[in-house]
């Protein structure tokens, strides 16, 4: 699709620079923090210490009676509103629905995690909050916390003791595969069994969670400013479940928001109580968290861990994948939680492979910990690894080369579309062709020396890859709602070109780093034949923009750009009746190019401009046949998920003295379809590879047996900086177009949190068995104390 | 944060004065004592800035041939200037980024004696001595283990003397999210003697580890402590790496400290 001259003219294919970026570097960024609105006040939350505990009383009197203090929030002050649901219903293998506790808007009764909030005070200034907080006496009798997934299913204290279970559930996926997949393990010649974890991640976007409410009086109406990935869901939650207010009371505003991950899709307690106080007070209430708010309270990521058998034949063709799976939820359902382990993760259980048989078992668990939740893959990274490290050990065993196992059981070109074994129908890709690329962009035949070389300097060297696929552009609402989802998952834009001929397009997708106020108009313009800088970019509030969903599961240009293709579709065939009126042609005779509509075999045209002031000043107009103006809007449900796919490889350096390791060159060939704009594709691989790099060496979430958070700072939580990551190799020119959306774009801003965790793990064991030790795997995050304990033996 | 009072004296006469008052505490750099106040752990009335004492300030020589630093010298100028000692100035420019090396002083580094800061280890090894408002402090007696240190309250570290080793080098293992020392060694070599000193790792804070000094003093070669075994015993265990691990990187550290040394 990219032409020619793309990048001249700015449209499809064009790497053009990201529009948004100036005002995100001179600092003239409006985030929700910095907005202050007259006569605003502060909220500070009295959070829990301990990780389990009754709450036996709390007294407010010395707070409330402390200067500045305007109101203090309980619990209790919530009992009668609702909780903030669960989006997905997810039944257990017995058929049984899905244990959902109530999640209550403060804690009540019970604290559940180190970081529960339990009351709050709203106060003149932040400081006169904080100083109240402090003030609150609480009486609360700490409980034995339910931390280790393992003791959480065996028994012991419960984290809510009305369902009676720590189980939320027991998910078997594809439940009638169950028998013949047990059947063909038993039967199979060879069986590769692995037991792993994949760590529990915090998201830590660089801007923490704020929220303003205001309320007017007069209209009975509401605004709440927040650090939302989805203003238009979150207003749903709040209106449908949580506090009432009618949705057409309700203005949810999700200005400029420094990165979410996942983490900013959910709906927090924190949003209703600033609702809820600037209704009581008649004033704005404000609250900012700090980054150890951000820690211990931010849905965090992954968490799992998993039993996974791989069986195959002696020649390597894969007979069955089964997986065992415990998923931690934490101590409340975050709004996706339950989707995240089941849908996105089961279903992509049988790769990018033929494998004809898959069963995979999640049991979601209850514990005293943070919520746990979607974070950039969410799910698809758990499955991609447990996959690929299965296979990695695998091919080791068999002494088969890794890439080529992995090649002898790809799906091939030809097979599409697929029907995997574990329920999804894959519409195109070409893993082959991914893995040639990458294997010269990773230099595969001079990997020898370069060992070579690293052993004279007395490091091991290893080489890792790894072949993911991911089901993105969420999807489908029909499919989903078969699934189990609560909500659908379409999306919308509005087209509105103006009377002067420029054209502002409302979009449901929001952007907080994926550079939509850029790549959007690349779209727009591309069609309509006119400058990318004429068409402006409206997202963020529902005032202003069509009901949307949101931007995660790397579906905004997917789903949401599809919608703006579907309406700027409209927008051109009302442009041409008009043009057709104007230049006084048939309709069929119009002709769009170049942002000039001409009559087919004549030089009579006018151009989109004089089309947009017809519409607006429609002098002389079939006011009969057309209506005025230009603005037109589409929904966009798609017809399945796309299939972004890809190959990567990595090489690291394993100091066999520390057990540090140093990624030494990485590589990633991916499969997105069609890309419009390559400069943003390559930086939200970039920024997934940092991520996922992180994720496989050095993040790591600990809770002590208590429930304390023991990483709860960059003091003790290890955020990848600069000279932690190599300098990469991306590719993804040439991708498969997806099939079914206008564009035959699949979504890239998962894929490199999702491909490069077993990539680099595979590479640390190669490095190490390389130097004759006996270690098949190693529990990410591979930290220099991990990796050197292992080589211990 | 809770409120508190700022007062800037310009002489360390006037510092220790206002330093009398209760609850003031001195401010070095603040690259430690903020981040504490922000999250309410301290909460002094009184911050004394020790900032705009130009005696405080600088790195000279002295006559003795030591190099001398004023104790409100950021990280940054020692590294910059402290060209007479390479092994310090080096080690210097490893602590924390930029920001902290423009801010943090070596007063503060030293006065606070974080169990994995680097100073602490450049001081214990070249046998610096800590000059306060009232007297003279050798390093040996200075460090009295994590977060602990010989300073009375209200006492300032207006200098730092130290003797500069004929070779020396500073190795520094990274804790990978702080970015401070899981282990340091710092390794000078004297004319009579070599003195080995070790961060990071204790429990009870820098210490010299004199086994391994006996060994380089006979023979100054990295074989000579390759199989000097420490125990892990009173080794830091914590999610960063177990004591045994420590414990085995004091060894790597300081094999790779006399190499780079020699
Ligand atoms: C991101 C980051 C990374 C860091 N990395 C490292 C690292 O790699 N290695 C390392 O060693 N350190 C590191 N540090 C700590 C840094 O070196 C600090 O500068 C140092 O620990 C404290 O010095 P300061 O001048 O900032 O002291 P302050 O924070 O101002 O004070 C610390 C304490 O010392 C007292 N004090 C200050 N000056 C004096 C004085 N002259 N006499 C007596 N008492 C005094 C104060 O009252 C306070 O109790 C890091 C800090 C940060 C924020």
């Amino acid at each position: 699709m990219p032409k020619d001259n793309a990048d001249e003219k700015g449209g499809i294919g064009a790497a053009t620079t990201r529009r948004e970026d100036f005002r995100f570097l001179t600092g003239a960024g409006q985030y929700t923090d910095d907005i202050t609105l007259q006569g605003q006040t502060h909220a500070v939350f009295a959070r829990s210490d301990v990780a389990n505990g009754v709450i036996k009383s709390i007294d407010t009197s010395t707070a409330m009676g402390m200067p500045g203090v305007l109101a203090i929030f309980t619990g209790e002050d919530f009992v009668d509103v609702g909780g903030n649901p669960a989006g997905w219903l997810i039944n257990s293998r017995d058929g049984e629905p899905m244990k959902e506790p109530k999640r209550p808007v403060l804690a009540h009764g019970k604290v559940r995690h180190v970081g529960d909030a339990y009351a709050a005070v709203i106060a003149e200034t932040k400081q006169q909050a904080q100083d109240a907080v402090e003030a609150i006496e609480a009486d609360i009798e700490e409980l034995p916390a339910v931390i280790d997934m393992a003791s959480a299913v065996a028994g012991g204290g419960l984290v809510h003791d009305e369902i009676e279970t720590n189980v939320c559930f027991d998910w078997g996926w594809i439940e009638d595969n169950r028998a013949a997949t047990d059947a063909a393990i038993k039967a199979a010649p060879h069986v590769t069994t692995l037991e792993l974890v994949n760590n529990r991640l915090v998201p830590n976007a660089m801007e923490p969670r704020a929220s303003i409410a205001d309320y007017n009086a007069g209209t009975d109406e509401y605004t709440l400013y927040t650090t939302s990935q989805n203003p238009h869901l979150t207003r749903l939650l709040i209106s449908a479940f949580v506090l009432g207010i009618p949705e057409n009371k309700l203005r949810v505003v999700a200005p400029d928001v420094g990165g979410g991950f996942g983490s900013k899709i959910y709906h927090y307690g924190e949003e209703a109580l600033v609702l809820a106080a600037a209704k009581k007070l008649k004033r704005p209430v404000k609250w900012t968290a700090s980054r150890s708010e951000a820690f211990l309270t931010d849905a965090h990521g992954r968490d799992h861990v998993t039993k996974i058998e791989l069986a195959c034949e002696k020649d390597g063709t894969f007979i069955a994948f089964r997986t065992e799976t415990m998923a931690n939820v934490g101590a409340y359902l975050s709004n996706f939680s339950t989707a995240t382990p089941t849908f996105l993760h089961g279903t992509l259980m049988a790769g990018n492979y033929t494998v004809p048989n898959v069963y995979v078992n999640v049991k979601a668990v209850f514990t005293n910990t943070a919520p746990v939740d979607a974070y950039r893959g969410a799910g698809r990274p758990e499955a991609t690894y447990s996959i690929e490290r299965v296979i990695d050990m695998c091919a080791r065993e068999l002494g088969i080369d890794p890439i080529e196992l992995r090649r002898k059981n790809f799906v091939k070109p030809d097979q599409y579309p697929f029907a995997s074994a574990a329920g999804l129908e894959y519409d195109s890709g070409n893993y082959d062709a991914q893995m040639d690329k990458l294997e010269a962009l990773i230099d595969r035949d001079g990997f020898a020396a370069r060992r070579a070389e690293s052993e004279k300097n007395g490091k091991l060297r290893g080489l890792g890859v790894n072949a993911y696929i991911e089901a993105c552009g969420i999807a489908p609402s029909n499919l989903v709602g078969i699934l189990g989802s609560r909500v659908g998952l379409y999306d919308a834009a509005t087209v509105r070109v103006n009377a002067t001929g420029n054209l502002s397009v409302m979009v449901g997708a929001h952007s907080h780093g994926q550079g939509h106020e850029t790549a959007f108009p690349q779209v727009v313009a591309d069609m309509l034949g006119v400058d990318p800088a004429s068409i402006d970019i409206v997202h963020g509030d529902t005032a202003k923009i069509p009901f949307g969903m949101g931007t995660y599961g790397s579906r905004s240009l997917a789903v949401c750009g599809s919608a703006v293709v579907r309406a700027t579709e409209k927008i051109i065939a009302k442009a041409k009746k008009i043009a057709a009126h104007m230049l006084e042609a048939a309709e069929g005779d119009i002709e769009l190019s170049d942002g000039q509509f001409s009559v087919a075999g004549t030089d009579k045209s006018v151009s989109f401009g004089e089309v947009a002031l017809k519409a607006y000043i429609p002098h002389q107009f079939p006011i009969e046949d057309i209506e005025p103006g230009l603005e037109e809007t589409a929904f966009y449900d798609p017809a399945n998920f796309t299939y972004p796919s890809g190959a990567y490889a990595c090489e690291v350096e394993v100091d066999p003295e520390t057990g540090k390791v140093t990624v030494e060159r990485f590589a990633a060939a991916d499969d997105f379809g069609n890309i419009i704009n390559p400069m943003i594709v390559t930086g939200q691989v970039h920024g997934g590879l940092g991520q996922g790099i992180g994720q496989a060496l050095i993040e790591q979430t600990a809770y002590d047996e208590s429930g304390q958070l023991l990483s709860a700072s960059y003091m003790d939580y290890a955020m990848p900086r600069a000279d932690d990551l190599p300098f990469y190799q991306v590719d993804h020119s040439d991708g498969t177009p997806c099939t079914h959306n206008p564009l035959g774009v699949k979504g890239c801003g998962e894929a490199g949190a999702i491909g490069s965790p077993p990539t680099v793990v595979n590479a640390v064991v190669d490095a190490i068995q390389s130097g004759g030790m006996d270690v098949t795997h190693v529990d990410m995050p591979l930290t220099p104390a991990r990796v050197w304990n292992a080589m211990q033996g | 944060m809770y409120e508190f009072d700022l007062t800037r004296p310009t002489t360390i006469a006037d510092a220790v004065a206002a330093l009398n008052e209760e609850d003031a505490q001195a401010l070095g750099g603040g690259q430690t004592l903020i981040p504490t106040m922000k999250q309410r752990l301290a909460m002094p009335s009184k911050l004394v800035s020790l900032g705009a004492i130009p005696e405080m300030k600088g790195v000279c020589m002295s006559d003795a041939g030591e190099v001398c630093i004023g104790g409100a010298t950021p990280h940054a100028v020692v590294s910059a200037e402290a060209t007479a000692f390479p092994g310090l100035a080096d080690l210097a420019g490893q602590i924390g980024d930029p920001a902290v090396r423009n801010r943090g002083t070596i007063g503060g580094s030293l006065a606070n004696n974080d169990p994995s800061a680097c100073y602490p280890a450049a001081a214990l090894a070249a046998g610096a001595t800590i000059v306060t408002n009232s007297r003279e402090i050798a390093a040996d007696d200075f460090f009295e283990g994590m977060f602990e240190t010989s300073l009375e309250e209200g006492e300032i570290i207006t200098e730092v003397r130290f003797p500069v080793p004929e070779v020396s080098h500073y190795e520094k293992f990274l804790q990978p999210a702080s970015r401070f020392a899981l282990v340091g060694v710092m390794v000078a070599k004297f004319a009579d003697g070599v003195r080995v000193a070790v961060t990071g790792a204790s429990e009870n804070g820098v210490f010299r580890w004199k086994e391994a000094e006996q060994a380089l003093s006979a023979n100054f070669s990295a074989d000579a402590v390759s199989d000097l075994a420490l125990s892990g015993d009173e080794m830091i265990s914590d999610l960063h790496g177990s004591g045994e691990y420590r414990a085995h990187l004091v060894n790597v550290m300081t094999g790779r400290a006399v190499k780079a040394a020699s």
